[in-house]
């Protein structure tokens, strides 16, 4: 079991047959993810090794991991968003044992994350479980 | 001679295939072009039967190992319709050469405040290599700037010479908008040397260097349907009598003691090493394939192509194609409103359709367009009215997701 949030959007995932329903659904959850103050898009939140522009930053608070994040791309905000779902509430110390791969493979996006891609989620997640550990 | 496109796809067995389970429809060639049987097969029969190093042994396969690669220096020349077979120096692509002409010409001949002028159409192979000089010797650079449909009239590169413009380097066709330079109008109106980057041009049109007025030509394997790693560039013959060389090492040298070194003529004073033998076997074939096709005959079916798709693209309002001078290429960039040129390729990707998304290694006409980034359809001689219509129909998919 993930995160509840990721559970839920997991959840949806099943119902969704095609890839066009569930591109549509990560485009939907880009766009219902709050934007980021443009304030904040600066080079130190700044994740190389997107095609697009990808910004995280973390908000940590008693123990437990949050960031926020914002690309220029809608398919990455929504990527950003299911990343968000994965690790926001966690335990700073639990962010590292988070199988990434195998949870977005349960949402049939897996194939954003083999080596090369130039979306990025692989560095948005080594972005993330960096933050963690230094926060840890 | 008529051109039977379904032929010519008859003989690129990678168009078979199919990508997320839909038929590969493949227009990201600007970025590289896929090979035909004849080139893949060349290369099979070079390592299994024709192999050695060149110019080396005395025994029969590296006899028939250089025969078999210098004969594309002859191909080559007649490719491009060059004056002297010994002007064509091979290269592993447009990056190297230019960087060739950069070190090994310019660097030796230009003083600081000397300045080159460069257009804004520039891939970045044609424009780093300069950034070397400006940054290790003080050459100034200059900069000329594609007018608003993204052409770049003759007159507007001649307006930019000043008294301390020593070079003018400039593409034949932008790899971005598509547009075709008119460089002999440019060789027209001047004397300065003329480095041109033929990478895109001389894959969809035919290149006549006894008329064009170029200097230096590079062109790149990948591209024309050759290997990765397979090129040349033409230097003419009073240029390279003042290149230095660039790489030093194995085959550029003629005698290498302790305290000297004398190099070897033309062309290869300017291949050090084990060159990339096979690679450029491959290009040959390449070459006389395209050939056998007929260069005017691609050129009419791209421009064909080009036609139906600029008429098709423009009936959609909501799309900004970046470029649309009168002489260009089958080469669009595209922006859409609410979608990123990223989205927009991983939904056509889906769709089986592969195009580039990005800067296109044209960071300053991006900059200049204010895109920061497009999605990229560049057709090849192997692409159809069909995939066109599949690219309206996947771009008007990515309108209805994204709009």
């Amino acid at each position: 079991m993930a995160t509840p949030a990721f559970e839920d959007i997991a959840a949806t995932f099943d119902f969704l047959d095609d890839w066009e329903d569930r591109y549509r659904h990560v485009i939907e959850l880009g766009r219902a993810m709050p934007p980021m103050d443009p304030a904040f898009q600066v080079p130190a939140t700044k994740v190389d090794g997107c095609a697009s522009q990808v910004w995280i930053m973390p908000r940590i608070e008693n123990g437990r991991f949050d960031f926020q994040g914002d690309s220029d791309a809608l398919i990455v905000r929504g990527l950003i968003a299911v990343l968000h779902a994965l690790y926001s509430g966690l335990p700073v110390e639990q962010v590292a044992e988070v199988d990434a791969q195998a949870q977005l493979a349960r949402l049939g996006l897996d194939e954003h994350l083999s080596a090369q891609r130039s979306n990025g989620v692989r560095a948005m997640i080594a972005r993330i479980r960096q933050l963690a550990a230094d926060a840890g | 001679m008529s051109f039977d496109v379904d032929a010519v796809r008859a003989d690129f067995p990678i168009l078979a295939r199919q990508v997320h389970g839909r038929p590969l429809i493949y227009l990201d060639n600007g970025a590289s072009a896929q090979k035909p049987r004849c080139v893949i097969e060349a290369i099979t029969r070079a390592y299994e039967g024709e192999y050695a190093n060149v110019h080396r042994g005395l025994h029969y396969l590296s006899n028939l190992a250089t025969e078999n690669y210098e004969r594309v220096r002859a191909i080559i020349a007649r490719f491009l319709n060059a004056p002297h077979e010994d002007e064509v120096i091979f290269t592993s692509g447009s990056t190297e050469a230019l960087n060739m002409v950069s070190y090994g010409w310019a660097a030796p001949n230009l003083q600081p405040g000397d300045e080159i002028l460069l257009s804004v159409l520039e891939h970045h192979a044609n424009i780093v290599p300069w950034h070397f000089l400006r940054e290790r010797q003080g050459v100034v650079l200059n900069w000329v700037e594609p007018e608003p449909d993204g052409s770049l009239p003759p007159e507007k590169v001649l307006a930019a010479i000043t008294p301390r413009t020593r070079m003018i380097a400039v593409t034949h066709m932008s790899n971005v908008t598509g547009t075709v330079v008119d460089i002999a109008g440019i060789r027209a109106g001047t004397d300065l040397p003329l480095v041109v980057d033929g990478s895109q041009a001389a894959v969809h049109m035919p290149v006549d260097l006894s008329k064009l007025g170029a200097d230096f030509y590079c062109i790149t394997g990948h591209k024309l349907y050759g290997p990765s790693g397979s090129g040349a560039i033409w230097v003419r013959r009073e240029r390279q009598a003042e290149m230095r060389p660039f790489l030093g090492g194995g085959d550029m040298i003629r005698t290498v003691a302790r305290d000297a070194v004398t190099y070897n003529d033309g062309p290869l004073r300017f291949e050090a090493g084990t060159p990339g033998i096979v690679n450029q076997i491959g290009l040959g074939v390449a070459l006389e394939y395209l050939m056998d096709l007929g260069m005017e005959n691609i050129a009419a079916h791209e421009r064909a192509l080009r036609d139906y798709a600029r008429d098709r693209l423009r009936s959609l309002n909501w799309l900004q194609v970046q470029g649309d001078a009168a002489d260009k290429g089958a080469i669009f960039s595209m922006t859409m409103e609410g979608a990123h040129a990223h989205d927009i390729s991983t939904i056509l990707d889906k769709k089986g359709i592969a195009v580039r998304a990005g800067t296109h290694c044209a960071m300053p006409l991006m900059a200049h367009l204010g895109v920061p980034a497009s999605a990229r359809a560049s057709f090849a001689m192997y692409n159809t009215q069909a995939e066109v219509d599949a690219l309206i129909e996947g771009l008007t998919f990515c309108r209805e997701l994204f709009a």
